[in-house]
């Protein structure tokens, strides 16, 4: 068994560079100012008993408003003699721990509450639901405000009442990606092997939430900053106590004396503050990253085009189309395509593929995952990804370039090119009637009126199997099956009459009974009407049910191609060999015969 | 095969929806797996085959009927004393994407059944999982998305053996591979059955991969078993119209054969259209 290991070398291009959170972070320069700040404030709260020269409430009476600069008071001292940058020192350590409060109460309510929701549902998630609904529509400021009646001036009090207040933000974050965690298959696994529903969530469910309360865990502290300033502002803080707030307010008293004094607070408030957020951003761009290929800004786009083109072997020479022209209806010739790499060079999927399709033909495209054969057909309708690159080559429709002319690719598309997606469920838009689409569509591509757009359409619907065209018109996505929705996107993709159709794995999402219908609609369109088809497929049983002619795709280039019969019976190549040999291998018998 | 390992009698499964409406999804399905058999269960969307899957591994409800292990029923089992049966029966999911963790290493992964089931030496254990199922060494310092498709599916495949089940559910453990990548994920099937005489439970909708693999199939319409056979008999000359409808739909890579059954397909529908009118 373990010979299997080497046949199979590890991916190692997978081996994405693995750098830890913190390095990232560090690697950006925003990030980087933020956390000094952050830990710069956090640091001098902590040392304010050795940082600061006197305790915060100590009066220099001869220097009273004095400005800043002089002799032993950097930032000055305020009205009532009390030096500036003392109080700042200490204000830190009491913003810092009104923060804490906010923090600490917030989540440990909010997390706690929205996992048990989350993973157990039930009556507690409906009656925890109703709480933060109630608390949520509760005036944050107007409470405080009555609490003071109750409490008086006890800042952290005021801060605890404000971190419950804010719990639900936490309760519906945390519930809702716990909703999508459950349902994931590794927390099924973790069940089935035996663990309990306190280490699943210890070890699965608390692994998906702690990025996002992370992340949101920064702005909470930036609006605990604001609201422990605001509390105070209003009088409602401790006018015994040194934090932001209530230097700010104190400053405001005497505004007309010594306006230089609402400076201070002000200035560490709002940096602060503005520190948190951007932090916050830093890093939910680090921890929610899903960069894999980026799309490029326009001018590295065309440098590292410019780069990929220098390195092509030998001059891209004019296309030649092979055979008699006429009778080829598309033609590609050397298209590559690649996308941006880490390092901004491009990586590339597609290496110079040469392919002709004649009128009338079904062409199929074969190969396994990664091999490159939707990127051709993505290329030919101009839907290639926004970060894809393409690197060189053409695409010619009855003698025109389309890639050349984004102009002639956008007339082409939909009108002389047809397009059958994969997926046929999510290429309905579940908002419209089946009919509104269709319609739409058609009038897109040919202008028409409605009733006779409609008219073709239902004409259409019949031929592709659909015996009641009027009432299926009438539903929405929803209402209609799998086969049956695949059925409607074709009869759109050959609405308006094209000369090709592009078919990307139209019956792999389809059930075995279902894909046999829709190939035998789709040979029957090809039959009656003369269509060419590209047909996009890893099913060789689909190929040889279909095809005329075959191209076997392996790591972006075709390495075989052929008649369906000859390619079919006497393969060339070593990996069409493989590829028949393993498909023939789950193969039914055939030794059905009665 | 004297007493078969795991019996499921008239399993009902109903889920509920809003104001009582419910939906039964398996309406009184019967078998039972011997030990070291593959059994397996073909059928298409909606057919309700993942659902028996599941509903033996404690993951749906069971409205009715029983599943036992060894002669006990198990699906009245508390939470507890089910998460002590884990051990016997195990799972290998679809998607080898979502079934791993991607924040755990393969170590991580593996070591967490031993680890459940309080199994101390864990290390040694996770090289011989890893040496079975045909990964290197050193992959459990890795993290899944290192892995290709195949090889993923190698690692959840050595997960389920982890804990030496007696009884292996794989749902439709190859239909998100390619097709060689498949061939060779089926033989190590195969290979790991030899060695270890573990019983699998195949789901799948691919009549040609459960051929391929089984012993006995089960073919599953609408919630309900409307055939069970030796698994040549049902894949080469089924009884039942429905099960002979799926097979004749699959195609065949090869395009002289593929056009006869194509013309058989179309000649058999026909004919059972002119028998309902």
């Amino acid at each position: 068994m373990t010979d299997v290991a080497t046949t199979i070398p590890l991916t190692g291009d997978a081996r994405r560079s693995n750098k830890s959170v913190l390095r990232r972070l560090v690697a950006n320069p925003q990030a980087v100012i933020c956390l000094v700040w952050l830990l710069g404030v956090l640091l001098v709260g902590a040392l304010a008993p050795w940082l600061a020269t006197s305790d915060p409430n100590t009066t220099f009476l001869a220097e009273t408003n004095a400005g800043p600069g002089t002799p032993g008071h950097p930032l000055g001292v305020d009205s009532a003699g009390r030096d500036v940058l003392n109080r700042l020192i200490w204000g830190a350590r009491e913003s810092a721990m009104a923060v804490a409060v906010v923090t600490v109460v917030s989540v440990a309510l909010g997390v706690s509450t929205g996992l048990i929701a989350g993973f157990y549902r039930g009556r507690f998630e409906s009656i925890a639901g109703f709480i933060t609904d109630v608390v949520l529509s509760m005036p944050g400021i107007v409470l405080l405000i009555a609490l003071y009646a109750l409490t008086g001036p006890d800042v952290l009090a005021a801060m605890a009442v404000y971190g419950v207040l804010l719990a639900p933000s936490y309760y519906r974050l945390v519930r809702s990606i716990v909703l999508g965690v459950r349902n994931e298959l590794y927390v099924d696994a973790a069940r089935v092997v035996g663990l309990s529903d306190w280490r699943i969530v210890g070890r699965h469910v608390l692994w998906a939430v702690r990025a996002p309360v992370i992340i949101q865990s920064s702005f909470v502290m930036a609006s605990g900053i604001g609201i422990e300033a605001g509390v105070s502002f209003l009088g409602l803080g401790d006018p015994t106590s040194s934090s932001w707030g209530i230097m700010l307010q104190q400053s405001f008293n005497s505004i007309y004396n010594n306006p230089i004094l609402v400076l201070w607070p002000a200035l560490v408030v709002s940096i602060t503050i503005l520190a948190l957020i951007l932090f916050g951003n830093a890093l939910s761009d680090v921890l929610q990253a899903s960069a894999r290929s980026k799309v490029l800004p326009p001018r590295a786009r065309r440098r590292a085009l410019a780069a990929a083109r220098e390195a092509l072997p030998g001059p891209t020479t004019e296309p030649t189309p092979l055979g008699s022209s006429d009778d080829v209806i598309l033609s590609i010739r050397d298209l590559r395509i690649g996308y941006p790499a880490p390092d901004n060079s491009v990586n590339q999927v597609v290496h110079g593929v040469d392919l002709d399709v004649r009128r009338g033909e079904i062409h199929g495209l074969v190969g396994e995952s990664g091999s490159g054969k939707s990127q051709i057909a993505f290329s030919t309708l101009g839907i290639l990804p926004k970060e894809a690159l393409v690197v060189s080559g053409h695409v010619m429709l009855d003698g025109e370039d389309l890639l050349a002319d984004d102009t002639k690719l956008a007339e082409a598309r939909g009108t002389r090119i047809g397009y059958v997606p994969q997926e046929p469920m999510t290429n309905l838009d579940p908002s419209f009637t089946i009919g509104r689409q269709l319609v739409k569509g058609l009038r897109a591509a040919r202008p028409m009126s409605k009733a006779d757009a409609r008219k073709r359409l239902e004409e259409l619907l019949v031929s592709v199997g659909i015996t009641d065209p009027d009432r299926v018109m009438g539903l929405y996505p929803h209402e209609i099956s799998g086969g049956m929705a695949q059925r409607v996107l074709i009869c759109g993709a050959i609405a308006s009459q094209p000369d090709i159709i592009v078919a990307d794995e139209p019956t792999t999402a389809l059930d075995v009974t279902v894909q046999a219908e829709v190939l035998e609609i789709l040979r029957n369109l090809s039959l009656e009407r003369g269509m060419a088809m590209i047909l996009v497929t890893h099913n060789l049983g689909v190929v040889a049910d279909l095809c005329d002619t075959v191209s076997v795709m392996k790591d972006g280039l075709i390495v075989e191609s052929a008649d369906v019969e000859e390619l079919f019976s006497n393969p060339r190549e070593e990996y069409t060999q493989q590829l028949l040999a393993s498909s023939r291998s789950v193969e039914l018998m055939e030794d059905n015969d009665e | 095969m004297s007493e078969p390992l795991l019996q499921v009698t008239d399993l009902v499964v109903r889920f509920t929806g809003r104001r009582g409406a419910y939906k039964e999804v398996i309406r009184g399905v019967s078998f039972d797996l011997a030990a070291g058999e593959t059994l397996s269960i073909v059928g298409e969307s909606g057919s309700g085959k993942t659902t028996i899957g599941r509903a033996i591994l404690g993951l749906a409800p069971v409205t009715a009927g029983t599943i036992s292990f060894r002669g006990s029923p198990i699906n009245t089992l508390s939470r507890a004393d089910r998460r002590r049966q884990a051990k016997d029966i195990q799972v290998v999911f679809q998607d080898p994407y979502s079934s791993l963790n991607p924040a755990m290493t393969v170590e991580a992964i593996l070591v967490e059944p031993l680890r459940a089931a309080g199994i101390e030496g864990g290390r040694n254990r996770v090289q011989e999982l890893l040496d079975a199922v045909g990964l290197p060494a050193n992959a459990g310092t890795r993290y899944p998305r290192e892995f290709s498709g195949g090889q993923r599916q190698r690692i959840a495949i050595a997960r389920a053996l982890a804990l030496e089940p007696a009884v292996i559910v794989c749902d439709e453990p190859t239909s998100a591979l390619d097709v060689t990548t498949q061939a060779t994920v089926l033989n190590l099937f195969k290979d790991l059955q030899e060695a270890t005489g573990v019983a699998y439970l195949f789901i799948s909708h691919d009549l040609g991969v459960v051929n391929r693999v089984s012993d006995r199939i089960a073919v599953l319409h609408e919630g309900a078993l409307v055939e069970l056979g030796p698994a040549r008999q049902i894949a080469t000359a089924p009884r039942h119209p429905y099960t002979r409808r799926l097979q004749m739909a699959a195609p065949v890579a090869d395009p002289t054969i593929q056009r006869r059954r194509r013309e058989e397909r179309l000649l058999m529908l026909e004919q059972s259209d002119s028998q309902s009118t």
